[in-house]
């Protein structure tokens, strides 16, 4: 090929590379290969280069390393597979590999993260100690402490949701009435405009001794917090819906209520769902905050009793914890507005 | 699209009879009552289709809204078949410039939107595929209105008006925004579907062509505040043909009412 022909081709290489979707890249065993042996380095750092002498031998390392193989392995079994098999055009196993494919970037820049953080922190004992661990500190506490941070997840999971729950029920209901009713505006227009800025953890000392318990306070926090976005937001769609819709349900003979329930609430949707999206990032906030003060189970709590210990290896187990849980929910959101708001288009996907 | 031969399972609906006695109507602006129509006096027999020109903004919306029943006239009073109108009703359906259909519904539920207002879309359900099919939007049921064209999103609106079979069928520039072949095309479906159906039309526009193409009456409207100018009977048969000698020469009669003469 003279070097003419190189130039030319590159262009369409780079604009056509990339493929999601349609059809698997011809470099595909590479592109695998590529990952797959930065994740055996990475296993083989971790079991065969021996621990700084100068600090503690870490636990776990063996099963660590089995891991990290075990994902090289999964890579080269997908390698094979997607040569061998050569799936059939649009199936779905070949969307499957077409998605991992695209993830190959990702997939070696975690293998080389995984490696570095080994090395600075078991292999060579670079970073202060006791605030950073190595990846296998994490394992650790995952294989030892599962109990007490499924606990602690379920806590946390049912506390956000019922919290959150209660917000945005109660948003929704009140964003309603204030962008239907001129009297129910009058009332409650001043008191959102007063209480509606105050972050809900301002609340945290009057809740804890106005409530029973510190998890009804917790969950009063967490529906205040979420149901206020949720609140403006349905208020401001409820008000902005067009008022030709209303006169045509009208003429054909629709009652308030279904003015309120098919017209107002459906065609105010989307701006509901910003307001559902801050609210939840409100509530994971003021989740972590009730937890640390006040209540005495759930990831928030699980976080402040690590650092108690200055274990800090479960406190980074936590925070993952937190951070799928969080991630999760936002997803979860995302994908029921996906399919309740499917009659929009350009929506931004998550 | 119309296919006339579906319409004989149709029910044809006898007309309303409409009376708009001395109403004037005024809105609010800026504090200062603004008059938009003045002493209108007008009747619709059974079965008319009556066209109302006159210039952009006169009004004539505005009195479709009264007969709608949206709005209550600031004096005078209209009565539908000899009872006073007192809100809206959905014998007497409106379709307006825009299609309005509602963006989350399908275009079968949006068709639907009527019977189940009325709590009738059990019992009824049939008469909405009748209704898609007569205004050519058969095979459309499950599309979503940001995917149809100007003239289908219309067409689906007409069908949501037809469904609830109106005896008073207001037609506020129905076809003000198309593109002009479509435009053409619609009014001749929307005379077929009038003729077949018997309901009173009342259509608002600002063309000319397209009122005596399709009305038996064409009131004139003056400006603001709008008052009848004149009212013209266009006694010729259906279907029309837009070269007719005595079309074009009512039209000039039009353009001269409207002080547009000089163009002619």
């Amino acid at each position: 090929m003279s070097v003419n022909d190189t130039a030319a081709a590159l262009p369409a290489a780079n604009g056509g590379a990339l493929p999601i979707g349609g059809g698997l890249p011809s470099n595909l065993l590479l592109r695998f290969s590529a990952a797959a042996l930065l994740w055996f380095a990475a296993s083989g750092v971790t079991a065969l280069w021996p621990d700084a002498a100068d600090a503690q031998e870490w636990e776990r390392t063996g099963e660590f390393a089995s891991l990290l193989v075990v994902a090289a392995g999964l890579l080269v079994l997908a390698a094979l597979l997607a040569a061998a098999i050569r799936p059939a055009p649009r199936s779905r196993l070949e969307s499957a590999i077409a998605s991992l494919s695209a993830s190959v970037p990702w997939l070696i820049a975690l293998a080389l993260g995984v490696t570095g953080w080994e090395i600075l922190t078991a292999k060579l004992n670079l970073l202060p100690r006791p605030f950073f661990v190595p990846p296998q500190a994490l394992l650790e506490v995952y294989l030892d402490d599962w109990p007490r941070l499924l606990d602690c997840f379920a806590a946390s999971l049912r506390l956000l949701v019922t919290g959150y729950a209660v917000g945005s029920v109660l948003g929704v209901v009140t964003g309603v009435a204030i962008g239907w009713s001129r009297a129910v505006g009058y009332w409650v227009h001043p008191v959102l405009r007063l209480i509606g800025p105050l972050p809900a953890t301002a609340w945290l000392p009057i809740a804890f001794f106005a409530f029973p318990t510190s998890w009804s306070a917790s969950v009063f926090l967490i529906a205040l917090a979420s149901g206020v976005p949720v609140t403006v937001l349905t208020w401001s769609g409820v008000a902005g819906v067009n008022s030709a819709y209303y006169d045509i349900a009208r003429t054909l003979g629709a009652s308030p209520r279904f003015l309120v329930l098919k017209v107002a609430v459906p065609a105010a949707m989307p701006h509901v769902f910003v307001g559902l999206f801050m609210g939840l990032g409100a509530s994971f906030a003021v989740l972590v905050v009730a937890e640390m003060l006040g209540v005495k189970s759930g990831v928030g709590w699980y976080l402040q009793w690590a650092q108690g210990w200055a274990a800090y290896g479960n406190m980074y187990a936590a925070l993952l914890v937190m951070a799928l849980l969080c991630s999760g929910l936002v997803t979860l959101l995302f994908r029921v507005r996906d399919r309740l708001l499917a009659w929009q288009k350009g929506m931004l996907k998550w | 699209m119309v296919a006339l031969e579906n319409t004989d399972t149709r029910a044809v609906v006898a007309g309303m009879t409409i009376d708009v006695q001395a109403v004037s109507h005024s809105f609010e602006l800026d504090g200062a009552p603004l008059l938009v129509l003045d002493e209108v006096e007008l009747r619709v027999e059974p079965g008319e289709l009556v066209a109302l020109l006159g210039p952009s903004g006169c009004g004539k919306s505005t009195l479709l809204r009264l007969v709608a029943g949206l709005e209550p006239p600031s004096r005078g009073s209209i009565m539908a078949d000899g009872r006073p109108i007192d809100g809206p009703d959905p014998s007497r359906v409106v379709v307006f410039q825009d299609p309005t259909l509602y963006p989350w519904r399908t275009v079968r539920d949006n068709v639907a939107l009527g019977l189940e207002a009325r709590g009738l879309q059990r019992s009824q359900g049939h008469r909405i595929d009748k209704a898609l099919a007569l205004v050519g939007l058969a095979g459309f049921e499950k599309a979503y209105p940001h995917q149809l064209s100007g003239g289908m999103a219309q067409r689906a609106a007409l069908a949501r008006a037809l469904v609830n079979d109106p005896r008073l069928l207001i037609l506020d520039e129905p076809l003000g925004k198309l593109d002009s072949l479509t435009r053409l095309a619609m009014q001749s479906e929307l005379v077929d579907l009038w003729r077949s159906s018997g309901f009173t039309g009342l259509l608002v526009t600002h063309d000319i062509e397209e009122a005596l193409f399709m009305a038996t009456r064409v009131i004139v409207f003056s400006g603001r505040p709008a008052r009848i100018k004149a009212d013209l009977p266009i006694d010729r048969p259906y279907p029309r043909h837009r070269g007719d000698p005595v079309l074009t020469e009512l039209r000039h009669r039009i353009l001269e009412l409207l002080g547009l003469a000089e163009t002619w």
